[in-house]
Order: structure tokens, then C-alpha cells, then sequence
């Protein structure tokens, strides 16, 4: 173990399946950069399954300048023990003092159980990573270079900055789309440092028996417009209006939980807190009042236009372009603007 | 439930533990219940059964009337939380616990799990059931830690189970699919509202359980019998007390602040023809769209 814990390197878990990086890690890296300079430390991500050496490439051009990678034929699929043996023991030889992880199903499997057996602190789903200091306001004493979390909390009603400075090493989990990943570049590369999965006798509770993959034909993260609906729409016929519109314009349809939940939407189209994050060129909201949990995954697009009937419907104070009126009588003046 | 399930369940079933937490409804949060200082007034707020924990409940009373075995509801908590223990017990939790102590105060989830790990030794369960996540906080994180404390194999996001002797299948949701697990006793499940609504209140058992108490609410008195919540604290699970409460607690907040949305300077565009035709112009324009 390094002594000196401020050397500790900044990591990031590189989530795989079926040999494919999913979209977090690298969006992870963007912040984990920014977080490694700062402390003038390496930035690592850490690759674990079966023969995906080749995905350190990407990760590399995303922003590491190491990845420690661990392959074992029983790291094939994820197995909550199976991976928090291997990152456990990594984490104790290398102490990083940062571990970011994307709060994806699978991030939010391992990340606690790691946690746990490492006996340090977690925080869940933040929205901003930061360095900074910190005095505790019991003993007084003061923490220079420490990793401030910061996540809303309450339904989103509070944004708590937490900290955890003694027991290191310092762990969060990002939710997606939250983080911007760096321009990709093609040619960076690093060095790759080789872990055994050390997981021989072991004994994993868990087998597989099936994956049945949902094909999600809904890519609102990759949307440049999103036309959004919500329970002002009135009904899952309704919709058709906004679909109409998206299609004018080349967009995407996302709907507020309420749409979801009165069945006007699919929930994979939810934007928010507990739908995708998104971060849109132009983001036009129809009939959707605005609660802070909503504009939580909506509010840093590009430009939003709201579109409602009440004046005073607080979606419109993270609006540009606010219209009050009736989304059946704005829209289709809007397709009709547009084909014009 | 088909005979050859039936077959394949241990003699006398399963016995099952879940974890079930009294929330502040943060769906209800309206400005009132939020202090000057920019934390939550929580006496604001009605208390509320965490909404997935109601589906984890769910989850063992199925197991219980599919295999047989008994059900044991736990909340940590103060004595209010009691409340949502009768609730347990009217669909049909045979036990209800309440670990309350002073020395649990400011427990971050390492605290919280820790806890609530003794708790559950001491039931010595095959399964323990816990919610997904819990509304006031949303880590989704007591459920794996309290799994890997106890030696446990954890299954998160769990929308379906089958028990098969020693063993059970597990149905879970992990993000881009749908998985099916073949899972080694004893074992932790965290549960979404997928797995289905909890049943409603038994009649009879609501009149009985409604007079159901836990020592605290009764003068330190525990009542005789099936009326009697459970009530433990820290020493009598043997949890170490500086691994409870803030003692045991690597996570601190430094910061809240509540959620004021800033702005309101908006252009507006009126909803007319001309009005939307001249939003459109802008928009392509600047190359938004077009
Ligand atoms: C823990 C938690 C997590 C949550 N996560 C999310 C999340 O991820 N995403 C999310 O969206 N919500 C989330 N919510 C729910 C959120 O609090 C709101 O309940 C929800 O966003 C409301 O959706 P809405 O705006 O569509 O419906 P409403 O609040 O009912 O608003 C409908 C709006 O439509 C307007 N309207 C009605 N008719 C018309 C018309 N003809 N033309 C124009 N306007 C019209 C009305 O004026 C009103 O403003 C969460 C809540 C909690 C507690
Ligand atoms: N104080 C508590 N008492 C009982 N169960 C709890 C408590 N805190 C958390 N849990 C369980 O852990 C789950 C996840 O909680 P959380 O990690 O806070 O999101 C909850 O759904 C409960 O099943």
C-alpha cells in the first residue's frame, strides 16, 4: 500500500457487457480528468471480464492514462461477489483514493458491496464531483484536496454535499449521462497494468441461467432534439401530436413520469431523476409542469422551449423560450412553421 | 404455482427476513416543509411505508404462502416506525421488530447496514428482503451492504423468485435486460415495484394487529403474546457501538442547500401563428434546427 494517500490515483470502473463498454465510462473519465489533474495523479480505469483487453483502447482515447485490467473466465458476466473480490483486493494493493462508478444496475450492485468490505463511504447517485476542503465542524479539523460529492437528495428537493475524509478510499456513483465525456483522441494511449482475479476456490453463490437483452430502439441520450411530454398531453393518443413534431424537426419523443405512469409513454422514455439524463441542442416541453425531479434530467439542454398552459408552471424559469397556451393549438402551428 | 414447485421446496419452507423503512413521503414536499435554513422539515411531511419495501414484503408473504415458513418484518427506526410494523403484521408477517436506539442516531447506510446486519443474524433467515431503495435518501445501497456483511449472496432489482430446495431462481432487472439467476441459500434480495403490489390488509388481521405494541409505546411494558413488537437496540444484537450511529459513519455532509429555481427571464412567444412562425425563424437562424 502507498503510504502516502494523496499520491493515490483517481479510477474509474469501465463497465462491460458482453465485451461492449457501455456509454458511462467514458463520461466518468471526462470528470475523472478533471479530478486527477487537479490532485496531479494519474487517472485509471478499471476493465474486468473475459478477453476485453481490446476495449482499453477506447478507454485510453476517452482519457486514462492507465487501465488495470483483470481476466478471468468467471468474470465473463457480472457476479456481484466475483467482481467485488477482484476490485477489492486491486483497491488494497494500488489504494487509489478515488473510485467513481457509473450508478447503472450493475454499478449500483457492486459499488456498495465494495464499500462495505472496505469499510468506507459511499455516496450514491451524485450529479458533481469536486475538490475541495473540508473542516469538520465537530473536531474542527481540516481536510485539504478531499473529494466533495454532490447529489440532490429529498426527492431532489436538497442538494447535499457529502463527504467521507478518513476512511478512503473516497466512492460515488454517477448517475449516466450526467458527466460529459472528453473529445475522443484517436491514438492516446497508456499503459496497461495486469491484475489477477485472485477468485481461484472462491465459492460464487451465483449462476446465470439466462440474459435476455431489451433492445431499446428509444436513444434520447444521442438525441440532438427532444420533443418531451407530459400528463397535460391527456392522453396516449394525443402523443401522436408531439410524435408528429419530433418527426418534423428529426427529434426524439421523451415524456415526465407522469406520462410514463399514465401509460402515454414507454417508460424507457422518462427524463429525470429516475429516467435518462439528457442534454439536448433544443428541448421542447409540452404540458409538463416542471417538478424538480423532471428538470433534474432536462435542465442543461442547449434551449428548451416551454409550452403550457399556466403561466405560472415552474418549468418556466428554466426556460428560454416560453409560450403559454394549448399545446392541441401551439403544435401543430409549430409543424405547420416548420414545413413552411 | 404448479406441483413440481411444490415439491421442490425444503421441508418446512422458508423463513424470511425484510427490512422495511418508515420514509417522510418526499412526493409531498411542498414549500412549508422546507426550513429557512435549507434542510427538511421532516415533522412536516406525513410518514410513509417506503413504497419498494412494500413490494419486498410482498415478495416473502408470496414465498411463505407458495412454500411454507414464516415472515419477519424489521425496521430500524424511532418508536413511530412502529407503524408501519402493525401495517406488516395486518397482511401477514408473522413477527414485527423495532431496532431503536439512541446510538443508531446519524447512521449513514455503512452505519445503517451494519445494524441492521445484527439484526438479521440474530433470525438466522434463508431469505431477507429488502426494498430497492428508500425515497427519503434514493442510495439503493443498505441492501448489498447489509448482503456482504452477512456472507450473503445479493440479488438487486429482483421482479420474480422460485424456490428450488437449497437454492433459488431469481428473476432481475439489470438495466439493458432481463436476467435469471440460479442462487445459493441464504441470500439478500432487493425489491422493485415490478415484483407486484403488496396485498392488501387481512380483515381479522387488522383488528387484531391494530393493537399490537412495541414496548416503548407501552411504558417499557412488553404485551404477552402475538401483540408484542419485538423491540431490540444496539447491545442486543451485539452491534458494536462504534460502528453505529455517527461513530460508525465515514460520510459526512458538508452542505445542503435547498432547490430555489433562479431565472423566469424567458422570451416569451405568443401562441399565434406569428408568434410561432418568428420562434421558428430564430431557431433556424442559429442553426438549432434546419
Ligand atoms: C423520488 C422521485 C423521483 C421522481 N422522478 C421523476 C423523473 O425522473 N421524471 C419526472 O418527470 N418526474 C419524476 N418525479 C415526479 C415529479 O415530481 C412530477 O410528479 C412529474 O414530473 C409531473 O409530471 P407532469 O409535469 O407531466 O405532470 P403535472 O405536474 O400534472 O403537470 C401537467 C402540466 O400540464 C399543463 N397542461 C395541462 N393541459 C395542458 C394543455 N392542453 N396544454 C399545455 N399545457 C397543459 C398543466 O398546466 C401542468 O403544468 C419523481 C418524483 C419523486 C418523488
Ligand atoms: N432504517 C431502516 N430500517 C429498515 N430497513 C431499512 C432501513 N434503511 C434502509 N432499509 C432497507 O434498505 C433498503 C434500501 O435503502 P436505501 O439504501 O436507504 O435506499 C430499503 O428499501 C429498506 O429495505
Amino acid at each position: 500500500m502507498t503510504t502516502d494517500r494523496s499520491k493515490g490515483e483517481v479510477w474509474v470502473f469501465a463497465e462491460q457487457e458482453d465485451g461492449v463498454l457501455s456509454d458511462v465510462p467514458c463520461e466518468l473519465l471526462g470528470k475523472g480528468r478533471e479530478l486527477a489533474d487537479r490532485l496531479g495523479v494519474p487517472l485509471a480505469a478499471v476493465l474486468m471480464g473475459d478477453g476485453v483487453e481490446p476495449l482499453a483502447k477506447p478507454l485510453f482515447e476517452a482519457g486514462a492514462d492507465k487501465v488495470h485490467l483483470v481476466e478471468d473466465p468467471s468474470l465473463k458476466v457480472f457476479r456481484g461477489k466475483a467482481y467485488r473480490h477482484a476490485f477489492v483486493s486491486m483497491i488494497k494493493e494500488c489504494a487509489p483514493q478515488i473510485v467513481i462508478f457509473g450508478a447503472t444496475h450493475m454499478g449500483r450492485d457492486l459499488a456498495p458491496a465494495v464499500a462495505s468490505e472496505l469499510r468506507c463511504g459511499l455516496t450514491a447517485d451524485c450529479t458533481d464531483l469536486q475538490i475541495g476542503q473540508y473542516t469538520d465542524a465537530k473536531t474542527k479539523e481540516t481536510f485539504d484536496n478531499v473529494l466533495l460529492q454532490i447529489r440532490p437528495a429529498f426527492g431532489g428537493n436538497i442538494i447535499a454535499t457529502i463527504v467521507n475524509a478518513r476512511n478512503w478510499p473516497q466512492m460515488a456513483t454517477v448517475r449516466e449521462g450526467v458527466m460529459k465525456p472528453l473529445e475522443k483522441v484517436s491514438g492516446r494511449t497508456g499503459e496497461i497494468v495486469r491484475h489477477a482475479a485472485g477468485i481461484d476456490g472462491v465459492e460464487i453463490p451465483v449462476e446465470v441461467l439466462e440474459i435476455v437483452r431489451r433492445h431499446s430502439s428509444v436513444n434520447l441520450k444521442g438525441a440532438r432534439i427532444i420533443v418531451a411530454g407530459g400528463a397535460g398531453v391527456g392522453s396516449k393518443e394525443n402523443f401522436k401530436l408531439l410524435y408528429d413534431l419530433a418527426d418534423a424537426l428529426g427529434g426524439a419523443v421523451g415524456g415526465s413520469r407522469a406520462a410514463v405512469d399514465l401509460g402515454y409513454v414507454e417508460h424507457e422514455r422518462q427524463i429525470g431523476q429516475t429516467g435518462v439524463t439528457v442534454r439536448p441542442a433544443l428541448f421542447i416541453s409540452c404540458g409538463i409542469s416542471g417538478a424538480v425531479q423532471h428538470l433534474a434530467g432536462m435542465q442543461d439542454s442547449a434551449k428548451i422551449i416551454a409550452i403550457n398552459t399556466d403561466k405560472d408552471a415552474p418549468i418556466f424559469k428554466v426556460a428560454h423560450y416560453g409560450i403559454v397556451g394549448d399545446l392541441n393549438v401551439v403544435i401543430p402551428k409549430l409543424i405547420k412553421a416548420i414545413k413552411g | 404455482m404448479n406441483a413440481q414447485q411444490r415439491l421442490s421446496a425444503r421441508p418446512g419452507g422458508y423463513n424470511s427476513v425484510v427490512c422495511i423503512k418508515q420514509v417522510p413521503d418526499t412526493k409531498k414536499i411542498t414549500g412549508d416543509a422546507m426550513k429557512a435554513d435549507g434542510t427538511v422539515n421532516r415533522a412536516a411531511l406525513p410518514a410513509i411505508f417506503n413504497p419498494e419495501d412494500r413490494n419486498a414484503l410482498e415478495a416473502a408473504l408470496r414465498v411463505k404462502e407458495q412454500y411454507g415458513g414464516t415472515v419477519t418484518a424489521i425496521a430500524m427506526g424511532l418508536p413511530a416506525a412502529c407503524a408501519i410494523l402493525r401495517e406488516a403484521l395486518m397482511c401477514g408477517a408473522d413477527k414485527a421488530y423495532l431496532v431503536t436506539d439512541r446510538k443508531a442516531a446519524g447512521s449513514d447506510t455503512l452505519a445503517t447496514s451494519y445494524i441492521l446486519s445484527c439484526a438479521v443474524r440474530k433470525f438466522n433467515p434463508d431469505l431477507v428482503f429488502c426494498g430497492r431503495q428508500a425515497i427519503d435518501g434514493d442510495t439503493a445501497q443498505t441492501g448489498p451492504q447489509i448482503a456482504e456483511k452477512l456472507g450473503f449472496a445479493a440479488i438487486t432489482y429482483l421482479e420474480d423468485i422460485e424456490m428450488d430446495g437449497d437454492y433459488a431462481i431469481a428473476t432481475r432487472d439489470i438495466g439493458t435486460g432481463i436476467e435469471k439467476d440460479r442462487v445459493k441459500l441464504p441470500a439478500l434480495f432487493t425489491v422493485t415495484e415490478k415484483f407486484g403490489e403488496l396485498r392488501p390488509f387481512d380483515v381479522k388481521r387488522v383488528m387484531k394487529y391494530k393493537k399490537a405494541k412495541a414496548p416503548v409505546e407501552n411504558g417499557n411494558v412488553a404485551l404477552e403474546g402475538d401483540l408484542a413488537i419485538g423491540q431490540l437496540s444496539c447491545d442486543d444484537i451485539g452491534a458494536a457501538p462504534e460502528r453505529c450511529g455517527f461513530a460508525g459513519s465515514p460520510t459526512s455532509v458538508n452542505k445542503i442547500v435547498s432547490v430555489v429555481l433562479a431565472g423566469g427571464d424567458y422570451k416569451e412567444v405568443a401562441p399565434t401563428d406569428e408568434g410561432v412562425k418568428s420562434l421558428v425563424d430564430e431557431l433556424v437562424q442559429d442553426h438549432t434546427i434546419g
